[in-house]
């Protein structure tokens, strides 16, 4: 009974921020209303049991997703009412595409041609853990997979920095080939002289 | 009155339709659009981890986890692209970015 009245809370709630995600005027509201949405969905994932995944999506998600979302829209200067030109013509369409859509999903989902209602699968030991079983798959099963994720981010990482890095002109940095290449004699001049006499 | 598998496929569904609708109808504004592509990404994931609670089957959460990594990624290269489309232009509305189109 208390599931059923949590998921329902937090449900609506998933809904009615992400539907403020798509309306509302300032994109710094749209970014923390997908903060909320994320949150509450993580409160549905906890509650389907998968306890690692709900801390990852607010770990990775709220904690460094978001927070690069907030970074970039308050750093560039936005002319909002410029973007805003056309919500009011485009609205009946987005909101018939999405009527569409939701209407062929729900029929497939309230359908009888798949069994989905398979029951409250069995309740686990209580000393299972969430985290240590889904290492378990993932270190093993999906070994290579994983390896594969690695890679992914490695490849964003270098994207995003050569992407943004840029070089000004007055920026003054070291050139590591050209310190390599010198050589004694290109900085060191041994002058021939007489020693001098003492008086 | 118990919880089903529906119940969390309905809301999956009407998560995914909201983030539809967002992308047609914020269309000039790239930074609503990577934030609906995000919401897309989370209702599939509530269906993943639905499913793997119901069948009882780890598989769904390693799909998430992988999807999590992707979405990271693509959220980090997207706003890199977006800073340097403002550096550039000076603005990211779509209707300014008609390089390809004929």
């Amino acid at each position: 009974m208390i599931e059923t009245v949590i998921f329902y809370v937090f449900a609506v709630a998933t809904v009615v921020s992400a539907t403020a995600v798509v309306t509302v005027r300032n994109p710094v509201h749209a970014a923390l209303f997908l903060v909320l949405t994320f949150f509450t969905s993580a409160v549905i994932w906890m509650s389907l049991e998968a306890e690692f995944l709900a801390i990852a999506l607010v770990l990775v998600y709220v904690g460094a997703v978001m927070v690069l979302f907030i970074f970039v829209v308050m750093m560039l200067d936005i002319n909002i009412a410029r973007l805003r030109e056309g919500f009011v013509r485009y609205l009946p369409l987005g909101l018939l595409v999405a009527a569409i859509m939701l209407g062929l999903m729900l029929s497939v989902v309230t359908s009888d041609v798949f069994v989905l209602d398979t029951g409250e699968p069995l309740p686990k030991p209580a000393d299972y853990s969430n985290t240590k079983a889904l290492g378990g798959v993932l270190y093993t099963d999906y070994v290579f997979a994983f390896e594969i994720a690695a890679v992914i981010l490695l490849v964003a990482i270098i994207a995003a920095i050569s992407l943004t890095m840029r070089k000004r002109a007055q920026t003054k940095y070291q050139n590591p080939s050209l310190q390599n290449k010198v050589r004694k004699a290109d900085r060191l001049r041994i002058v021939k002289m007489p020693s001098e006499e003492k008086e | 009155m118990t919880l089903t598998l529906s119940h969390y496929l309905i809301l999956a569904a009407v998560l995914f339709s909201i983030s539809i609708a967002g992308i047609v109808i914020n269309r000039k504004n790239i930074i609503i659009l990577l934030m609906s592509i995000e919401l897309m990404l989370l209702s599939v994931n509530l269906n993943f981890i639905a499913f793997s609670h119901y069948l009882d089957d780890l598989a769904g959460q390693v799909f998430v986890f992988f999807i999590l990594t992707v979405a990271a990624a693509e959220a980090a290269i997207g706003l890199a692209i977006l800073v340097v489309l403002f550096r550039n232009r000076g603005s990211i509305n779509v209707e300014d970015i008609k390089e390809l189109k004929w």
